[in-house]
């Protein structure tokens, strides 16, 4: 609040009135729904429903459905954001570097962000097809049989890959903002320290960018567990069957596909922990240890 | 780059940084355009495929060259009824995109100005709890809370509607939160002036502050009708009216009939459809680079 504020009381509520209502509506009532939703068994025939309490969740711990999803999501998750980070990084550190062309290649790096994920999903579907994908002819001249929607791994291979090009311009935009915000000075003086642009990357850019690098750790997990939903969904043509399936999208499939009201809710309240213990992280504990360390 | 000191006391050495300098650079730029065609290529692919007849991509796979069936393919794509689903047509999907990609990005940047505006600039006993309330927001995705939100749409009979496509994404405050800490920045020496020029807040608000935020709400706007444009889960699940039908969602339609298998789908066409959908998001974000650039960086941290 500023020091020389307003001192209306009706007007302001009516500014929030809007923001308010439209948050109590569709985010706080139907979160509050899930939680509850997710201690109660729904009858499938729509005959009410039963108090269950934690039955639901002890039934995801012992889903190996659910477990394999998890585990997937795990290594999916660490692999996407891993690459999609470590490329971009790469291309943002070589594009603040040269000094001819820096916008262009600006231009040309970034403009997949404006993709949609599911369009990204279908280019991935036509690259990867099974009988007439240009990469699987590819991979069929290297002698590696690439059977999509039919191999687990396969599959997987799709997934992330089209992941990791869609996140690449995020994290590039980002990168490349958090080199250009270092001072010159600094710069220069580092450059007569160390002649070594190595040595200086990994001293004295690397460190400065930890911030910047951190913020987009935690975009990049989010990105992965929820963003990725479209791609996901067109790789695996809305067909799960034993497709692997990120925990996001399994809540869409038990919920909608499955009816299972209760367990869908379970997982959504599962999700919503582990983004809130994400967001706690980001605040509490590493941002403030990477800025005085 | 070459240090100046470098240059007068050992001229020899001087050149030799310079020349490796030259490689390092070349290094560079390979480096940097093997990533742009990594990013380039798959989509030029899509486009090349958009201009040839199914059966030539049904036997070979997608296209490196142009073939001739590009008017043919556009022109189904957009006007031709029947070639995903029976009643709508590209042109229907395109118009009701752009009404997600605009309803959305007005509707959240002027919600999220009014809070912000009332959060920053009224003493409130309560603009602290209305920050936390909607700040919470921010941390889970539609996506999370999915069937929840589905069951209270239908209750409230806005299945197969706008508001009920539109006002549920809204209901994220991240335009609030940006806003909010853009309004912080303003100097307060202009509200004081304004108080003494005797300018009531409603004033205040759209002479000095909109005028002031014009490059935060570009950056936003462009932001938010990528975000809107792009939406596939919601409208996927609120649209079962196939008149409804988004750009984005009628790229399902086309898997589906991938998946079916009962028809030699028209990739042709299924191209040419997916280079609409991507089109006018990537141009604004193309033209307007400069501003989405600030508004991703200044305002999501």
């Amino acid at each position: 609040m500023k020091r020389a504020a307003f001192g209306h009381i009706g007007f302001p509520i009516l500014l929030l009135i809007p923001q308010l209502a439209i948050i109590a509506i569709f985010f706080y009532w139907p979160a509050g729904y899930a939680i509850q939703s997710s201690f109660y068994l729904e009858d499938p025939f729509g005959f009410g429903s039963t108090f269950v309490g934690l039955e639901n969740y002890t039934r995801l711990t012992r889903s190996s459905n659910y477990m394999e999803s998890a585990w997937f999501t795990l290594i999916f998750t660490s692999v996407v954001t891993f690459f999609a980070l470590a490329i971009a990084l790469l291309l943002a550190v070589k594009a603040d570097k040269v000094i001819r062309g820096a916008k262009t290649y600006r231009t040309l790096l970034m403009w997949v962000y404006a993709i949609a994920p599911p369009v990204a999903g279908l280019i991935g579907v036509m690259l990867f097809d099974q009988s007439r994908g240009n990469l699987t002819q590819l991979f069929g001249m290297m002698g590696i049989e690439y059977r999509l929607g039919v191999n687990y791994w396969d599959t997987a291979i799709a997934m992330i890959t089209v992941s990791i090009w869609k996140q690449i311009p995020v994290n590039f935009i980002f990168f490349l903002s958090g080199l250009q915000a270092i001072p010159r000075s600094v710069r220069e003086a580092a450059m007569i320290d160390n002649p070594s642009g190595t040595r200086r990357f990994w001293d004295i850019t690397f460190p400065l960018l930890a911030p910047t690098g951190f913020f987009l750790l935690i975009i990049n997990i989010t990105y992965s567990l929820f963003e990725t939903f479209g791609i996901v969904d067109t790789i695996v043509k809305g067909e799960p069957g034993n497709n692997p399936m990120t925990l996001v999208y399994r809540v869409f499939v038990d919920g909608f596909r499955g009816q299972d009201l209760g367990g869908s809710s379970a997982q959504s309240v599962v999700l919503m922990i582990l983004v809130l213990i994400l967001t706690i992280v980001q605040f509490r504990f590493l941002e403030r240890r990477i800025h005085y360390t | 780059m070459a240090d100046i000191s470098d240059t007068r006391t050992t001229p020899a050495t001087a050149t030799r940084p310079a020349k490796r300098f030259r490689w390092d650079t070349i290094g560079d730029h390979a480096v940097l355009i093997a990533g742009a065609l990594l990013m380039l290529v798959p989509v030029y692919m899509v486009f090349a495929t958009s201009s040839w007849d199914a059966i030539t991509v049904h036997r070979n796979g997608m296209q490196f060259g142009f073939g001739d069936r590009f008017v043919e393919n556009y022109n189904a794509a957009l006007f031709e009824y029947g070639g995903f689903t029976d009643s709508v047509n590209g042109m229907t999907m395109l118009a009701n995109s752009m009404i997600l990609g605009l309803g959305f990005a007005i509707g959240k940047i002027v919600v999220g100005m009014m809070a912000a505006y009332a959060i920053v600039y009224f003493r409130l006993k309560f603009a602290t709890l209305a920050f936390w309330m909607i700040f919470t927001t921010l941390l889970l995705p539609l996506e999370v809370r999915i069937l929840p939100s589905y069951e209270v749409i239908t209750a409230m009979n806005l299945g197969n509607t706008y508001t009920g496509l539109i006002v549920p994404l809204i209901a994220s405050a991240t335009a609030t939160f940006f806003f909010r800490q853009f309004f912080r920045s303003v100097p307060e020496e202009l509200i004081e002036a304004a108080r003494i020029d005797g300018a009531g807040p409603v004033k205040f608000f759209i002479d000095i502050l909109v005028p002031l935020s014009r490059t935060m709400i570009a950056a936003m706007f462009i932001i938010m009708f990528v975000f809107g444009w792009n939406q596939y889960l919601w409208p996927t699940l609120i649209t079962t009216d196939e008149s409804l039908f988004t750009l984005v969602r009628g790229i399902r339609q086309i898997i589906q009939s991938y998946a079916d298998g009962s028809e030699t789908p028209d990739y042709g066409q299924a191209a040419a459809l997916a280079i609409i959908a991507m089109t006018p998001p990537v141009l604004i974000v193309v033209f307007f680079q400069n501003w989405f650039v600030k508004g991703l960086t200044e305002s999501d941290k």
